[in-house]
């Protein structure tokens, strides 16, 4: 499965890096980017454990960059 | 600057006061109205702690959430450790300017990044906000385009946009697709045409029955390939984020070993230490990555944006980058440096026959013809013959068709055909196209040449490609060698393959990418252009596969790398520009960028440079390098 969510006060092009190497390093993530540009973060993983990578990606974000806020549709 | 977001507001707010605090404290200081920083007395370091909380309490605050979280070489963490070490050499006004100066730089740098963003998410303003559905009964509602479902009948206003591609059942007028296509021509429609997504409607009201439910929408593709676009990243990008991977750790442990060091050899801890320790913190505020690492994305973000504004979808930085260094373009002939559909381009009449004779019974003859070329010809005449007088036609399969036409036996077929009626034929060139010769009762009156001309943007185009430093253009055809060499000759095309079967393309493509910079280059890459229907094997195979007049075909969106949604051909040199800027734009920026950071590295070591233009370095860099993303989208014309 693969979905995108929206990002809000991702404030560093460095810090979407980070994440997106955080993120691609979840058990079960078979793609993953987190886009400076457009704000936006995208996973492609498992849909068995799609909701627990979710979760996962969204500590990750939380870790790299306190302010920055996943909004989960 | 009225489109602050509320954080912005506030970090203006907290930056202008701490800047007139600041600058009061630094006017006292030097007229002598209070004490000098570096006496140590407490209530002017206290006054100086004032602004220095005010400005940078949430950097403080981000670096003790980064160490918790074992994030530690973050910037936060580099611009607290840099002002606390000047704080703990005396150094006062240094600390302060230097959180003051990044903090105004890190607000440029959000304010020039949500104005470029913003100028391309204008430019894909595609996305209709709402739909008329007419319910059964006549009524009509506004519903959120998403709940359109293919066979609702919607209600187009004048001025509004398309929200589904659908089918005209009721009115006619212009529509705009400038937003899709970048074609200022409005086109026209009536009822039974298809209409797409995104185009705006003109002065006149339409009902259209939707086709499709929203998310299958042109518009809807669009949106995603572009969003999805900013995900497949160019080699250049992919190279500057490794590069601050390793960047960052490296220059703080050279900050660590210029605080330590020198002061070890010398074994002065004391006085020499405090000047050291300072260079230090000087290394830490330049090894901030971020002016590298968003130098590159943002260029290829406005490079794509700049394309989609001449009607042209790029689906990733990547494609960019290979449209930028294309050594090889080949192109399919029909329907994509031609117009694909036959015409009648001449007529060649015999001794005391006219054009318009000619052409009239030969017309006759194919009414009832379903071969494309008969079908040409029949819609070429414009005074036909009666149907009542058409009589015994014949066709013979591959060759031609026999007629009585008005009293009058008429032969209508290709040159082996009239020598089997023992038609004498002038001797004449093969020319390009298809001839077919006419006779009538038995003697040649003439022939008609039925070709698919070229499209007329084609031959500058061509010239475009190739003075845009394209070294080889190869046409592709599986029409005859004459046909072929006749449009190549038009178009000032050198090189081309005729006869071709389908499959025969793709292995001729592999040839030409093995040839490609002479095998010698590896960086030099070939592109397909065609018109994405019948091409889908070699789209994807060749480095860049360009799919042409794409609008509302799903097959070539999703073959093509580089979609033009209109059918020209002179988007491809605008493409081939545009990219070649994109990658000047990022080059220069990843050599601007890292010419000034360590420009400032070895002057920092050296105490030439101080803070100050350290801050510079890295936030002063980043702004210059997002204002030259920033000529890409606010260029007009290509």
């Amino acid at each position: 499965m693969k979905k995108k969510f929206k990002l809000v006060d991702l404030d560093c092009a460095n810090c979407a890096a980070k994440m997106e190497e955080a993120i691609k390093k979840i058990d079960g993530v078979t793609d993953a980017s987190v886009s400076f540009m457009t704000q936006k973060m995208m996973i492609e993983a498992d849909d068995a454990v799609f909701d627990q990578v979710v979760e996962e990606a969204v500590k990750c974000i939380a870790k790299v960059e306190p302010d920055c806020k996943v909004i989960l549709k | 600057m009225g489109s602050l977001t509320k954080k912005q507001r506030k970090d203006l707010t907290r930056i202008i006061i701490s800047l007139i605090i600041f600058t009061a404290l630094m006017i006292a200081e030097h007229t002598g109205l209070i004490p000098h920083a570096h006496s140590g007395a407490p209530a002017v370091i206290i006054a100086y702690l004032v602004p220095y909380f005010l400005v940078g309490y949430d950097v403080i605050r981000k670096c003790f959430l980064g160490i918790a979280h074992g994030q530690w070489f973050d910037e936060c963490f580099l611009m607290t450790l840099a002002t606390v070490g000047a704080f703990g050499c005396g150094e006062f006004e240094e600390a302060v300017a230097v959180m003051l100066f990044y903090q105004i730089g890190e607000f440029f740098q959000s304010y020039a990044v949500g104005k470029s963003r913003g100028a391309i998410t204008d430019l894909m303003s595609i996305a209709p906000d709402f739909a008329n559905r007419e319910d059964e009964d006549g009524s009509v509602e506004v519903i959120d385009p998403d709940d359109i479902e293919a066979g609702d009948i919607l209600i187009i206003k004048p001025g509004e946009k398309i929200p589904t591609d659908g089918t005209v059942i009721e009115g006619e007028g212009l529509i705009n697709t400038a937003a899709l296509t970048g074609e200022s021509m409005p086109r026209s429609v009536a009822a039974g045409d298809q209409v797409i997504s995104g185009c705006i409607n003109g002065e006149n009201l339409l009902r259209i029955r939707a086709d499709k439910d929203y998310d299958d929408s042109t518009v809807m593709q669009i949106l995603e390939m572009v969003e999805n676009a900013a995900s497949k990243k160019s080699k250049t990008e992919n190279f500057i984020t490794r590069f601050a991977h390793y960047y960052t750790p490296a220059v703080v442990i050279g900050a660590v070993v210029l605080a330590f060091l020198p002061p070890l050899i010398s074994g002065d801890f004391t006085g020499e230490f405090s000047k050291w320790l300072l260079r230090a913190c000087t290394f830490l505020v330049i090894s901030c990555p971020c002016a590298l690492v968003i130098s590159v994305p943002l260029a290829f973000f406005g490079g794509i944006g700049a394309a989609s504004k001449h009607g042209v979808l790029v689906k990733g930085s990547n494609y960019l980058e290979m449209m930028a260094n294309l050594d090889t373009l080949v192109s399919d002939k029909t329907g994509t440096l031609t117009e694909g559909k036959f015409r009648v381009s001449r007529i060649l009449p015999a001794e005391g026959a006219s054009e318009a004779e000619i052409l009239r019974y030969a017309a006759a003859a194919e009414s009832g013809s379903t071969h494309p070329i008969g079908s040409t010809i029949v819609a070429a005449c414009s005074d036909p013959f009666l149907p009542s007088e058409i009589s015994n036609e014949v066709n013979y399969a591959g060759k031609g068709i026999s007629a009585r036409v008005a009293g009058a036996d008429i032969l209508v077929g290709n040159r082996g055909f009239m020598e089997d009626n023992c038609i004498d034929l002038p001797d004449t060139a093969a020319a390009a196209g298809t001839s077919c010769f006419v006779a009538k009762d038995g003697a040649y009156i003439g022939t008609i040449i039925v070709e698919d001309m070229p499209k007329p943007e084609a031959a500058e185009a061509v010239r475009a490609i190739l003075a845009s430093g394209v070294k080889k253009f190869v046409m592709l055809t599986g029409d005859s060698e004459s046909t072929a060499k006749a449009v190549a000759d038009m178009l000032g095309i050198t090189e081309y393959r005729a006869g071709l079967l389908p499959q025969d393309k793709v292995t001729i493509v592999e040839e030409l990418l093995r040839d490609c910079g002479n095998g010698e280059d590896p960086k030099r890459k070939l592109g397909f252009i065609g018109d994405g229907i019948n091409d889908a094997p070699v789209l994807s195979r060749a480095d860049a596969g360009i799919a042409m007049g794409s609008l509302g075909s799903d097959a070539a969106i999703e073959a093509a790398d580089v979609v033009i949604m209109d059918d020209n051909l002179l988007r491809i040199p605008q493409v081939i520009s545009i990219a070649r800027k994109t990658i000047g734009i990022s080059k220069t920026n990843i050599v601007f960028a890292l010419f000034v950071k360590f420009s400032c590295l070895i002057l920092g070591a050296l105490g030439i440079a101080n803070m100050w233009a350290a801050v510079f370095a890295d936030v002063g860099v980043a702004v210059i390098c997002i204002l030259n993303s920033m000529r890409m989208i606010v260029r007009k014309q290509m």
